[in-house]
Formats: structure tokens, C-alpha cells, sequence
């Protein structure tokens, strides 16, 4: 019994990952831009429903402010790409990974003067309540988590393949340049990216808070989402919720029979290991260039 | 603007391009010679421990300089080489080998741990060398902690002092001397890497890093070529780290932690990316931003009563500066110092777009 919880707290918080994992698949697959910034928009996320539910700030309905919370993201990823990341159109890789590490930090910082370090705890309606099957206790949190976490990755996965927005994502990414000619809008394509991932990473922020306190510096929790994306092999969407899940098990499991210390490097170690023997990852997209 | 009239083909890989060039950078170096001098006058080392530490900054960031700036591949873990660097020469110093040996071969150990450890990786493309090296440099300071009968773990481990042929150098006791053999490391890294950008070696990296592609075409193998310039690099990290032990004098699992590793990339963005000389003054900037800070916050204290203090404030800071430089500046100070020095060689000449890179378009390199 005690296993099967650990198993669904593992599950719930791997969904988490996996949803932050997702955020990166996106923007990966339609920029070919890594956002090292994606665990702090969650943070970010996670703090503007907060503000806007929690007693001690707006107090609005929670059902209201999950939408506006989104909404919110969307716009703000939009306005990233919109305002910062199009004047980098074209320039390399490695400085837009830096420039994201940037906005982590400046995130990370704005987020604690306007809401505090100190961890706060999202109230929501079904926070405490519980549901027992069998002998088995489940938190109605983690339930919700895996079910809207299997919903929005299956809502993701059609709009990719069988959505004409979706279709021009993948285009732009795979060649900006035949994309331009095929009349794709690959800028603004390119910004709707920013902000679906934006609206991804709320949702997984809110999860997050509804299942523990929050603080600034949970956006940390995106390199375990990146060791998540990676292990699933970056640009496959059922590959970061894969690797989310694996990563959300193999931290409880660790930490339980593990000896003491193991837990923390396991998930590194985990995407050190798929690095080296299966480098694509899991789900691997990546084939040798040919000249 | 002076030009040179070239007479042999190594006239374009000279070490200086003419010899008003070669006289400002031996002016330069006898400068940096005599600096000592100065601080003996004033009696007050202080300033030249500063200057150390920047040098030390200087040495890692000349490493990365080579694979972000000349290879292209960002490394967001060298401060875990740097603290491999570190505890190698420690525990060699500890096992009674002299400096002069344990020193060199702490790199050599920093740079073959990080080769064996990127080489999977660094067949793929450059974002999952970034991810792996996040990684390391993640668990960095839980492996120190899990390997505590060697590292001292929580509690840390006091670095022995330099000795050599029995002349002992400590950062306090004789702070020249620690200078000079940092100027000395210094010295030989500069040098190498310049010689090394007029090798083939040096002149496969930049190509690797325009296009991995066309490298490819002219015979270069680019997973060997990358490790090389890892393999550097992670040389340069593990000297540096070593030096910065050195300097430090007590070192914990917490001393090298992500945050150094990402103040090292800003550093060498700041300074200007590919040019040797970013390096340097991205540590001279790393070195003085802290300080300016601290100024700041007194003067606006002291003058205008208002006591700003706001946790995070200083990585914002550095954060927002950064940010500044990639989009308004990317190729860094040295790189706005160029364009400065054209206007006025050229004027009336000089044209704004006469630094413009050409923009690449994105081609993926999944199958979909």
C-alpha cells in the first residue's frame, strides 16, 4: 500500500515535470530555441494565480483565476518573443541560451519582491481532500494532476499533427527559410509558440502549487524538467512527459530505498546515463546530418 | 588606419600584425610585470589580491572562450571542472607530490574526466552538451559531499600552500609572488591559445563553429574536433580552479556551485565572444560589478538615506546586464571597442552596418 502511494505522489510530481518538460518540447520543436527560463514562467505562473485566488492577496474565485493566470502567460511568453527574443532572429543558439538564463534570473527576482521568498501554498477547492480505494489513500490533488497532465498532453499531441497552426510550428521549425516561402507568418508562428508554451507552463505552475508550497526559487525545477526533456529526447512531446514520469518516480523510489544523498543526484544521473548510452534519448529525433 | 603591405602568406597568421601592434602588447606586458612594484610603494596589497582573482577568472574564461567563443558550444558545468581541478591538485598536494607536478596534471585529470564525460554527448547537437554539463555541475556539489572521506565534504578542506623547491607561496604571507606565478600561468594559456587559433587545429574550431556542415566537407571530423577544444577548455577550467584554491585558501562543496558556472558564460559574453582579449576584460567587469554594487548601495545610503536592500537584487543585476549585452552589443566590449577604434581610423568613413553579421537561417536536424 505504501509503495502504490509512493508510486502516485511519484507519478503526480513526474506529471509536473513532464508539463514543464513539454513547455521546452514546444518552443524546441518550433524555434529550435532551448528556454532555460521554462521552470521560472512556471514559477511565475504558479505565483500570478496564486495572487489572484489567495486570501491574503485579490482572493478571486479559484475557477476564475486559473484562466486569467493562464491568459496572463500567454500573453507574457508572447510579449518575450514579441519584444525581446525577435531581435535576436537568426543570431546562434548558445546566446539565446544564455539570454534565457538571464530572464530566469531577473523572474526569479521580480517574483520575490512582489510576492515574498517565503513559500506560500495555493488555495485551492480540493486541496486536503482525499479519496481511498481499497485501502489506499489519494490525494485529490495528485489525481487531478496526472488526469489534466494526460488531458492537455493528448490536446497538444493532436493540435501538433492534425491543426494547420500546428503543422506550420512543426514547418517553421524544420526549415525557417522554406517555411517563409510556403506564405507561413514564421515570426508570428514563432511568438504563438512562446505563448502556447507560456499558457503550459501555467497550467503546470498551478498543479505545482496546488500540490505543495511554492517560493522564487521553484523555478529551479526546471533543470530536473530539462533532465525530464532530454531523457525523452528533446522535440517529442509523449517523449517529455515519458521522461517526466520517470524522473518523478525515480526521485520517491530513490530517496526510500536509496542510501541517503543518492535521491538528489538520481534524476542527473539518470540523464547523464541516457546521454551517454542512447545521447537522442528515449524517443530519439536526431539523425546524422548528411553533407 | 595603418595597412600592411604583405609580402609572405604568414603574414596573415603572424603573432602581431606589425610591429606597432608587437610594442603596445610588450609595453602591456612589462606593465603588468612592474604592477607589483606599485603596491609595494603603497604598502597595501589589497587591490593586487583583486587583480589576482581576476587573472584566475581570466585563465577559465580564456577555456571557455575557446569552446563557446571559437567552437560555438556553450558549457554551463565549468565549474564543476574547476572544482575537479581543485580537489585533484589538493589531494595530489596531500599525497606529498610536488606543485610544480600536481599542478599541470589536475588540469590534465579536469580535462580527461570532461572529455570521457561530454564525448557522447558532443556528437549531437551543441544544446545537449549545455544540458549534460548543467547536469554535472548540478550534482557537482552533492558528489563532493557523497565523496567526503576525500573532500572534506560540509565541512571543507584547507588547500596547501604552493611550494616550489622549497620556496612556499600563500596568497597572504607573500601575495606578489602568488601573483606572479598567476601571471605566469597567465601568461603560457595566452600564448598558447594564441598560437593555437594560427594552428589548423585552432582554425577548425571557428569553422566548426560558422558551420558544422562545411567543416565537414573540408575533411574536418567534428566529433574529434569538439572534444578537442572540450578537452582544453576543461584543461584551462582545472588550472584556474587549482589557482582559485590557491587563492581561496578553504574550499567547500558549495564554493563552485551553478551560479559561478553561469557568472563564468556572462563573463565572456560581456567581454565579447570569440576574442581573446573578452576574456580578459569579462573578468576585469566580474571582478569590479560586486564592487561597484556594494559602492552604490553605501552612496545611496549615505547621500539620499535610502537603503536599498533587496534580496537577489545583485544576480538580477547581473541578469539585466547580461541580457543588455546580447541584445545590444553581442559581440561584447571588446567587440564595441573595435567598432570604436574603426570610427576613428576610418573617419569620415565608417558605415553602421559594417559589423553585421550575416543572419543564418534554422534547418533542424530531426526527422519528423
Amino acid at each position: 500500500m505504501d509503495f502504490i502511494q509512493l508510486i502516485v505522489s511519484g507519478l503526480a510530481s513526474g506529471c509536473v515535470y513532464g508539463l514543464i518538460a513539454l513547455g521546452f518540447v514546444l518552443i524546441y520543436k518550433a524555434t529550435e530555441a532551448v528556454n532555460f527560463a521554462q521552470g521560472d514562467f512556471m514559477m511565475i505562473g504558479a505565483f500570478i494565480c496564486l495572487g489572484l485566488t489567495n486570501q491574503d492577496f485579490w482572493g478571486l474565485n479559484f475557477w476564475l483565476a486559473v484562466p486569467i493566470a493562464i491568459v496572463i502567460m500567454a500573453v507574457l511568453g508572447y510579449l518575450f518573443d514579441w519584444g525581446v527574443l525577435r531581435f535576436m532572429f537568426g543570431q546562434s543558439q548558445v546566446s539565446i541560451v544564455i539570454l534565457t538564463i538571464a530572464v530566469g534570473f531577473i523572474l526569479r527576482f521580480a517574483a520575490g519582491t512582489i510576492w515574498s521568498h517565503e513559500p506560500v501554498s495555493l488555495e485551492t477547492p480540493f486541496a486536503g481532500r482525499d479519496i481511498s480505494l481499497g485501502g489506499v489513500v489519494l490525494g485529490f490533488d495528485e489525481i487531478a494532476i496526472i488526469i489534466v497532465t494526460l488531458l492537455l498532453t493528448l490536446a497538444l499531441f493532436i493540435f501538433f499533427s492534425r491543426t494547420k497552426l500546428g503543422m506550420a510550428m512543426q514547418a517553421s521549425s524544420q526549415n525557417q527559410l522554406a517555411a517563409y516561402y510556403m506564405g507561413i507568418p514564421v515570426k508570428r508562428i514563432q511568438s504563438l509558440v512562446w505563448a502556447l508554451s507560456g499558457a503550459v507552463a501555467a497550467v503546470a505552475g498551478i498543479l505545482f502549487a496546488s500540490k505543495g508550497a511554492i517560493d522564487p526559487s521553484a523555478g529551479l525545477l526546471g533543470i530536473k524538467a530539462f533532465a525530464a526533456a532530454a531523457i525523452g529526447g528533446f522535440g517529442s512531446l509523449p517523449g517529455a512527459l515519458v521522461g517526466g514520469l520517470i524522473i518523478g518516480l525515480v526521485e520517491p523510489l530513490s530517496a526510500r530505498y536509496g542510501a541517503p544523498g543518492f535521491s538528489q543526484i538520481a534524476p542527473y544521473g539518470i540523464l547523464i546515463l541516457v546521454l551517454v548510452f542512447r545521447p537522442g534519448g528515449l524517443f530519439s529525433q536526431t539523425q546524422k546530418k548528411k553533407v | 588606419m595603418r595597412f600592411v603591405f604583405k609580402t609572405t602568406y604568414d603574414a596573415d597568421i603572424n603573432l602581431f600584425k606589425h610591429k606597432t601592434q608587437m610594442g603596445y602588447y610588450f609595453a602591456l606586458f612589462a606593465a603588468v610585470l612592474a604592477l607589483p612594484l606599485y603596491f609595494v610603494w603603497t604598502g597595501n596589497p589589497y587591490l593586487l589580491g583583486e587583480i589576482t582573482a581576476v587573472l584566475i577568472f581570466a585563465i577559465v574564461g580564456m577555456g571557455l572562450m575557446l569552446l563557446t567563443g571559437q567552437t560555438g558550444l556553450a558549457s554551463l558545468g565549468h565549474a564543476a571542472f574547476m572544482a575537479l581541478g581543485c580537489y585533484s591538485n589538493i589531494l595530489l598536494l596531500n599525497a606529498g607530490v610536488p606543485w610544480l607536478i600536481a599542478f599541470p596534471l589536475a588540469g590534465l585529470i579536469a580535462g580527461v574526466v570532461g572529455t570521457v564525460i561530454a564525448l557522447p554527448v558532443l556528437r549531437l547537437h551543441g544544446v545537449y552538451l549545455a544540458l549534460a554539463t548543467l547536469a554535472l555541475s548540478i550534482i557537482a556539489g552533492d558528489i563532493i559531499v557523497l565523496l567526503e572521506a576525500y573532500t572534506g565534504g560540509v565541512s571543507g578542506i584547507a588547500v596547501p600552500d604552493i611550494s616550489i623547491f622549497g620556496y612556499e607561496i600563500n596568497k597572504y604571507a607573500n601575495p606578489y609572488a602568488f601573483y606572479y606565478v598567476v601571471l605566469a600561468v597567465v601568461f603560457i594559456i595566452a600564448l598558447l591559445y594564441r598560437n593555437l587559433l594560427r594552428a589548423p587545429t585552432g582554425r577548425s574550431f571557428s569553422a566548426i563553429r560558422d558551420s558544422e556542415i562545411s567543416a565537414q566537407a573540408m575533411g574536418i571530423n567534428p566529433t574529434r574536433t569538439k572534444a578537442k577544444s572540450f578537452f582544453l577548455s576543461c584543461v584551462a577550467a582545472g588550472l584556474a580552479g587549482s589557482l582559485f584554491g590557491h587563492s581561496a585558501t578553504y574550499i567547500t562543496h558549495e564554493t563552485f556551485d551553478l551560479v559561478m558556472s553561469i557568472t563564468l558564460l556572462l563573463m565572456i559574453v560581456i567581454g565579447g565572444l570569440g576574442f581573446i582579449h573578452g576574456a580578459f576584460l569579462g573578468a576585469v567587469v566580474v571582478g569590479l560589478i560586486p564592487v561597484l554594487i556594494a559602492n552604490g548601495r553605501s552612496l545611496l545610503a549615505t547621500t539620499f538615506g535610502i537603503n536599498i536592500n533587496i534580496p537577489g537584487l545583485e544576480s538580477a543585476m547581473f541578469a539585466a546586464i547580461l541580457m543588455g549585452f546580447i541584445l545590444f552589443e553581442p559581440m561584447g566590449l571588446y567587440g564595441r571597442w573595435l567598432k570604436v577604434r574603426t570610427y576613428f581610423e576610418l573617419f569620415p568613413f565608417y558605415r553602421k552596418d559594417m559589423f553585421r553579421r550575416q543572419k543564418s537561417y534554422l534547418k533542424t536536424e530531426r526527422v519528423q
